[in-house]
């Protein structure tokens, strides 16, 4: 992979960008990520050497909503982060030239670092009929995604869409919607579902790769357990009145001016692998639950058909006050087996991560012996009526990574 | 003769194909095409109305929000509901922040670069730019030394080799006016207002959970907890929150956008000849300031104007409203000319042009996935210039002293408003408007919860049970692109038939059953074109309307034949 630039430190201070910020951001991706925090100084130390990485960012059948997800990247500035660890070389929705110059920008890149650049696809890719769902510069969006995807060094498909076709291939649907890992099953591919998705966790994505030098450890359907681990339920604020049976019952009730759990109105938290509670949106503003509406799923397969109606109540009632229960929920309508994996994977990652650790940072012992976020197991004990689930994975065992 | 096909016109929302035939260089017709199409009227049919909004509001994630709330208004309409004062005022605010918002990014992120050459801000002289700042404006960042580093950021940007996004841009064209040290005033405003919109849209997190695509819209009103008491709802702290951030947004509004665009208006003022379009602007009103439901309750009025006639605004009906897809990919049972209500609306894709990959257009009858909605069967143009012409000759007061204002400081009469540049102004005045017309809606919700008024949802016909076998209603909104309709029927509680006519469909609309342009269509003739190898001119004339056109769906005609040269740029 050429590179052709100057150390990421050293451009990001040339953008203005303080050490401090910098070592913040570093901070919060190592947090972002589940691991030490002793991670921070290596994390920073990545970057300082890092490339500006060639990014080819495709949209398809999409409504540019991860695209907008990309403009609220925080900590620091985004724009100078953004100009400082990416190179986004081509993107409809942010790029000066049109037509064919733009074409020859994507063409450029893909001639210029072959095999070394990142493609970030957002939307479907529809394949009915030929792909005359969607073209750009005369030529169908299957064709381009493909020869792309091709030829870049990994792929991360952002959104649902790009997932596993979103919302066009919903019910009803009439293109042919399909996904990244549908249209090329051999990408080296990273999945960030999630309608859109959240930019934090394509920021710690990028960051974890510069870092490592790998991609992080993902689940069966390619989502990194540091963002898709958990389930909501598991992580919600609303948690406890959901073990007391408090809920909301009709929208502005008493429940809900004293943030009461949202499972009668439909919440589908108990059923959905995300960290928006944690991660929260908009400079960790909010996040639906937290501001009074149900989850609606949208980092999981189909939801727009599997999720709904929206305002349905899961279908099993759960007994009060039994975590146990609660995780029985989640785990028998995403299947138990998955579920289970699932959770050894974040295992697994984070006993890898604490193993390199030992390697990487000396002196760090007090620090690595703090279990990282994503192990703490306080309030989430191993469902009882799960069914078995793999070998206890060993250190140099990347537990479900790809 | 030249023609010019341009595919994909980037710097917007969506997948939109340009198609200009050029004689003596000036463009003399022009097509437009949307070239993908998802389905989502098709998806929506059969599903809970109640659900309707969250699929609907994903027909864009840039006009985010506009969708959700024309889609809970067409439930509301249908179904009889009234919403509460609390969430009347909760959906001004987040429309009107993402008026702002919006407004704001289009102007840099989107349009900036037709204007601002970045490579002739390498040779800026940052005293220059400083004495330049701070005659426009008493914004603080306006220092010699604050735009020197500016400059270095940029140099050291360049001398990377990796010019990112702004590689392969028609720099130097002869197109560009602007003097460096303007051109770098405009960068330096680039990169801030990429800081600022992402701060200021945190009212979209505090009312709306998250943005893009928030999530408090409920049919009858919204989720929000909100109590100024509570510890754990949006409370009186978050109240004051949002009202830093909308002081935030108003004073970057005040004293960086509108200074920037009067400053980039004055060398580009022959642009206020150019791109005049159809002359028929409408509007459907918006921003309700009581709970009435009628139209003269919105803050933005309804009405048209007619063959740019300011002596008069006309009326404004839904059931006036009809598509036709004469020249769309879609067919309707009993002929493709008809025009056809949304009520009664079809969808039908039915891919009729060229087979990829191609080249032009030319020989295509039909030629886009945007239908043609026409209004008593006329082509309108929608968006800022529309509602601030309806809202001017209409007499509101706040309108009508901005838009004073702004052709006083030009030097121009309101007829220079009918133009490419004119859209740029009337968006710049609008967002100065809502702006300060949204620190009023807060503190009327401040005002009304001071009341010990909690309510927040009309929750009477929550249950599917309540409803009659059969209804029909009408979601309108008024997105920062302009007219947006929802059109849903409901039979045995769900979703019989949902069509959307939205702001991009109305402007980046093809021609119509009897060869009428679209807005943007029309707007492009007589557009000059200095060297069709770098199409910048015919771009600022397309940006101007904002075009978005994931949203508009759900440019060709065989003019040309022998001797004429097809390029594609």
């Amino acid at each position: 992979m050429d590179h052709p630039s100057a150390g990421l430190a050293e451009l990001i201070a040339a953008h203005g960008v303080s050490r401090r910020a910098f070592l913040q951001f570093s901070a919060a991706m190592a947090g972002a990520l589940a691991l030490p925090a002793s991670f921070a100084p290596r994390i920073a130390a990545a970057l300082e050497t890092a490339p500006r990485v060639p990014v080819i960012w495709l949209e398809g059948q999409d409504c540019a909503g991860n695209t907008e997800g990309l403009l609220r990247a925080s900590h620091p500035t985004v724009a100078e982060l953004i100009l400082g660890i990416l190179s986004l070389d081509y993107h409809e929705t942010i790029m000066a030239p049109s037509g064919k110059a733009a074409e020859q920008s994507r063409a450029d890149t893909m001639d210029r670092f072959p095999d070394g650049y990142i493609c970030v696809v957002e939307g479907g890719i529809p394949i009915a009929e030929n792909g005359i769902y969607c073209t750009i510069g005369g030529r169908t969006f299957k064709d381009i995604a493909r020869a792309t995807i091709d030829g870049a060094l990994a792929t991360i498909a952002v959104g649902s869409c790009a997932f596993d076709g979103g919302l066009p291939a919903a019910k009803g649907g009439p293109t042919g919607a399909i996904g990244v890992k549908d249209l090329v099953p051999s990408a080296t591919l990273i999945n960030l579902p999630g309608c859109p998705m959240n930019v934090q966790n394509l920021t710690a994505t990028i960051v974890h790769f510069l870092t490592f030098g790998e991609w992080p450890a993902t689940d069966p359907s390619g989502r990194p357990l540091f963002a898709y681990g958990q389930l909501i339920h598991d992580q919600c604020e609303r948690r406890a009145h959901f073990e007391q049976g408090e809920y909301v019952t009709a929208w502005g009730d008493y429940g809900s001016l004293n943030g009461w759990c949202l499972y009668k109105m439909g919440c589908k938290g108990p059923d959905t692998f995300a960290n928006c509670p944690t991660a929260r949106f908009n400079e960790g503003t909010s996040w639906p639950v937290k501001s009074g509406h149900g989850c609606v799923g949208c980092t999981m397969p189909a939801f727009w058909d599997q999720m709904t109606p929206f305002y349905r109540r899961l279908p099993t009632p759960p007994p009060f006050a039994t975590d146990v229960t609660a995780d029985q929920i989640g785990l028998v309508l995403v299947g138990g087996v998955a579920a289970l994996s699932v959770a050894h994977g974040v295992g697994s990652y984070a006993r890898q991560r604490r193993a390199a650790s030992a390697e990487a940072a000396a002196g760090g012992v007090a620090t690595m012996e703090a279990p990282p976020a994503v192990e703490a197991p306080a309030t989430a004990p191993p469902p009882a009526a799960a069914p078995p689930g793999p070998e206890t994975p060993t250190a140099d065992d990347k537990g479900t990574d790809r | 003769m030249t023609r010019i096909a341009i595919d994909p016109i980037t710097r917007i929302e969506g997948h939109l194909r340009i198609e200009v035939e050029v004689q003596d260089g000036v463009v003399t017709d022009a097509w437009s095409s949307g070239t993908m199409f998802r389905g989502m009227e098709l998806i929506l049919k059969g599903r809970d109305p109640r659900d309707a909004w969250v699929f609907a509001q994903r027909a864009c994630g840039v006009c985010t929000t506009v969708h959700a709330l024309a889609s809970v208004r067409s439930v509301e309409n249908a179904l009889g509901m009234t919403i509460p004062t609390n969430a009347r005022l909760v959906r001004n605010l987040i429309a009107g922040s993402q008026y702002v918002q919006d407004h704001v990014i289009h102007f840099y992120h989107l349009h900036a670069l037709d204007w601002v050459d970045v490579v002739s801000a390498l040779s800026a002289s940052p005293s220059d730019t400083a004495t330049l700042a701070q005659s426009i404006s008493d914004w603080p960042l306006s220092s010699r030394s604050y735009f020197a580093g500016v400059k270095a950021k940029l140099e050291t940007f360049v001398a990377s080799g990796q010019l990112g996004p702004f590689a392969n841009g028609y720099w130097g064209n002869a197109a560009y006016k602007l003097p460096p040290a303007a051109n770098l005033l405009a960068v330096a405003h680039y990169l801030e207002a990429l800081d600022w919109q992402r701060q200021v849209i945190r009212i979209h997190g505090l009312l709306g959970a998250k943005n893009p695509h928030p999530q408090t819209y409920v049919t009858g009103g919204m989720a929000l907890s909100l109590a100024p008491n509570s510890t754990t709802a949006l409370n009186a702290r978050g109240i004051s929150e949002i009202a830093a951030l909308l002081k935030q947004a108003q004073d970057f509004v005040d004293k960086v956008y509108i200074p920037d665009v009067l400053a980039v208006a004055g060398f580009y003022k022959d642009w206020a000849a150019i791109g005049q379009g159809i002359g028929n602007y409408m509007s459907y009103g918006d921003f309700p300031e009581d709970n009435s439901g009628q139209p003269s309750a919105n803050f933005l009025p309804r009405g048209r104007i007619m063959g740019r006639d300011l002596s008069k605004v006309e009326p404004v009906d839904h059931l006036s409203v009809a598509e036709t897809v004469a020249h769309s990919y879609y067919t309707y049972d009993g002929g493709d000319d008809k025009l056809l209500h949304p009520w009664d609306g079809q969808t039908n894709p039915k891919y009729a042009g060229p087979t990829p990959p191609f080249e032009d257009l030319v020989g295509f009858d039909k030629y886009s996935w945007l239908k043609a909605p026409r209004y008593e069967d006329q082509p309108m143009e929608v968006g800022p210039l529309a509602r601030m012409l309806v809202a001017y000759v209409s007499g509101v007061s706040e309108v009508k002293a901005a838009v004073d204002g702004v052709l006083g400081t030009l030097g121009v009469g309101p007829e220079a408003l009918f133009s490419t540049l004119g859209r740029i102004a009337a968006r710049a005045i609008e967002t100065q408007v809502i702006a300060a017309r949204s620190a009023k809606w807060l503190q009327d919700l401040d005002d009304n919860l001071g009341t010990g008024d909690l309510a927040i949802a009309d929750v009477s016909k929550w249950d599917p049970s309540t409803w009659p076998s059969e209804a029909q209603g009408w979601g309108f909104e008024e997105a920062p692109r302009g007219s947006l309709g929802h059109w849903i029927k409901i039979k045995d509680q769900t979703i019989d038939n949902y069509q959307l006519v939205v702001p991009s469909t109305w402007n980046g609309s093809p021609r119509d059953s009897q060869g009428r342009r679209g807005a943007w269509e029309e707007a492009l003739i007589g557009t000059p074109v200095n060297d069709v190898t770098q199409p910048v001119e015919i771009l600022r004339t397309v940006h101007s309307f904002d075009p978005c056109m994931a949203c508009a769906v759900h440019v060709y005609d065989p003019a040309g034949g022998a001797g004429v040269e097809i390029r594609i740029v």
